[in-house]
């Protein structure tokens, strides 16, 4: 392939990609003081029907980062594309539907008002949107609870109703921020079988904000591992779990969690995770290496673009160890 | 609480009403049991039954004078509300004006402003009701506003991302989100106006004016040595303010169905 050849295969490449996220750097101003660098030189690149998972320690900036795909912030640096138009764009456009750690209902408006508000806003006819609305419930299993008020569900289902509004506008992509956080361990893990149906039903593009491994490998095609201060990509690992194409269709989510691949999946995320963090050390300790040089191995992900191209193939599959010394 | 039986329901409500009840009892017993044994001068504590036994002789004057001081601190209560609730709103709109309007609210909320009541009546025609109206309106608003600004400016971080995220304007914000948000502190500060109101509005006509609402007819009564009557007409203005409570109270479950179904 020629020069121009790879870069035609690029830009279409994003063209077609859900998530673009190339050379972002954000920094927060703080009062009387040089601003905090959050994120530096991110390249992600999701694509459609893909499902990142965002992982790594707290400062990491992986909130921070899902926030800019979002449009809830804009970046310092760098741009963003969003279904190939810009962030800002997308937003406007609705193009995703976004979920929290809090679910984040209002308490005042019945679940059923609550998955309904997106449309209400946006000005769909009320018989329209109430029987979308009831599909969504039904989708995540609360059609009984559909009168009832936010009070007096429990939390699993409170976060259930707050996925069930990012949907409700079918959007493409679909952004969550650490939404089980909150959750004991059994509810996670229903929760996440749950995400996973969901998903394959809809044919959602997804990106998750983790914290925890299991849950990461247990739903990604890709895994980012971040590393903090300052926040960056330090490595793309691919997860290929054949079984999960059969989650709720006969095979059993624990099951999954207990093969083989599911556990060579983890430790690899884990190894990367440990990499990035003692590659930070040895930055921090390198002595004579200026603070600014950037980030350790020079890139994010050990050179490239982090996963141009769908997941499994190709670049994206560095690897953990992918993680240059510095 | 759909599954509690319908008698158990009635029993728990007598036990949350039973124990006022017999306070109340024994209070008024030893009350009559003072004056009577006692020999208590009218004039310094008449006994409990004497001033029912006036409440029944003047129950026409004192429904006619409850009526009028029940309107006056009706209208008072209502120009109040909505005048403290448009300022809220205005002030959480405009950080400038909110920034102006706080602190002076908090200092006003704090001196007593009946005091403005002979004022008033110079200001407006003491022959009408406007004076002890407008003192009633201006005791209301600081509550409501206070209450409400506190309200409006509360708004989670969770419920602002998701508006931005739905991409939203000022006003469908308010609309959908801040607005009901602040309704229970809206309310918070109409139950503590509503009975401040009603004190108003009475203690209002202490300083002269019409002779026509309960609180002339406590000084009249007071000033003519009638004082089983004038008890009479202050548990009348007791009872108006307790109505006023129990109305405030009744509109706030009915405005707000889901606080009794929030169940922790």
């Amino acid at each position: 392939m020629t020069a121009e050849a790879v870069v035609e295969a690029v830009a279409a490449a994003e063209e077609e990609a859900a998530v673009v996220v190339r050379g972002v750097t954000k920094a927060f101003d703080v009062a009387g003081a040089a601003p905090a660098v959050a994120l530096t030189d991110i390249d992600l690149t999701v694509a459609r029907g893909e499902f990142v998972s965002l992982i790594g320690p707290s400062g990491c900036g992986k909130s921070t980062l899902l926030r800019l795909v979002a449009d809830l912030i804009p970046p310092t640096r760098g741009e963003i594309l969003v279904g190939g138009r810009p962030a800002r764009q997308a937003r406007l456009d609705q193009d995703y539907g976004i979920a929290f750690q809090q679910a984040g209902l209002f308490g005042w408006r019945t679940v059923l008002g609550n998955v309904e508000l997106p449309l209400q806003v946006h000005g769909m006819r009320k018989a329209e949107r109430r029987a979308r609305a009831r599909e969504l419930l039904d989708l995540v299993g609360l059609a009984d609870f559909a009168g009832h008020w936010p009070g007096q569900l429990s939390g699993g289902m409170q976060q259930r109703v707050a996925i069930a509004r990012a949907l409700a506008e079918r959007p493409r992509l679909l952004l969550l921020d650490e939404p089980f956080g909150a959750l004991d361990e059994m509810t996670r893990e229903r929760m996440q079988a749950e995400l996973a149906r969901i998903r394959r039903e809809t044919g959602t593009t997804v990106i998750l904000v983790t914290h925890s491994i299991p849950e990461a490998v247990f739903l990604s095609d890709r895994v980012a591992v971040m590393s903090a201060r300052p926040g960056r990509i330090t490595a793309m690992v691919p997860v290929e779990l054949a079984a999960r194409a059969g989650v709720g269709r006969g095979v059993d989510s624990t099951d999954l969690r207990e093969q083989p691949e599911f556990f060579a999946a983890v430790t690899a995320v884990r190894e990367a995770l440990r990499a990035g963090e003692s590659a930070l050390l040895r930055v921090a300790s390198g002595g004579g290496a200026p603070a600014g040089a950037g980030p350790a191995g020079g890139g994010p992900a050990g050179g490239g673009p982090a996963g141009v191209g769908p997941a499994g193939g190709g670049p994206a599959g560095v690897g953990p160890a992918g993680v240059g010394a510095s | 609480m759909s599954g509690v039986r319908p008698t158990a329901r009635v029993l728990a409500r007598g036990r949350a009403i039973l124990p006022p009840l017999v306070v109340a009892v024994v209070v008024l017993g030893a009350w009559q049991a003072f004056v009577d044994l006692g020999d208590v001068q009218p004039y310094l504590l008449p006994s409990p039954s004497a001033i029912a036994h006036q409440f029944r002789e003047h129950v026409g004057p004192i429904r006619s004078a409850a009526w009028v001081s029940g309107v006056n601190a009706a209208v008072g209560l209502a120009l109040g509300a909505v005048a403290g609730l448009v300022a809220a709103i205005v002030a959480a709109r405009s950080r400038l004006i909110d920034g102006m309007l706080a602190p002076v609210a908090a200092a006003m909320n704090a001196i007593p402003i009946i005091v403005l009541a002979p004022l008033f009546n110079a200001m407006f025609s003491t022959t009408s009701s406007v004076p002890r109206r407008a003192v009633v309106a201006v005791v209301v608003f600081f509550p409501v506003f206070v209450n409400t600004a506190r309200g409006l400016r509360e708004v989670a971080p969770v419920h602002r991302e998701l508006m931005r995220s739905l991409a939203v304007g000022p006003w469908r914000f308010a609309r959908t989100v801040s607005l009901p948000g602040a309704l229970p502190f809206f309310f918070t500060g109409l139950r503590l106006a509503s009975s401040l109101a009603v004190i108003a509005a009475v203690v209002a006509e202490y300083f002269g004016g019409r002779q026509n609402g309960l609180g002339s007819r406590i000084t009249s009564a007071a000033a003519n040595s009638a004082y089983p009557r004038a008890w009479a007409f202050v548990v009348a203005a007791c009872l108006l303010g307790l109505l006023f409570y129990l109305v405030v109270l009744a509109v706030e479950r009915a405005a707000m169905p889901w606080r009794r179904h929030a169940g922790r």
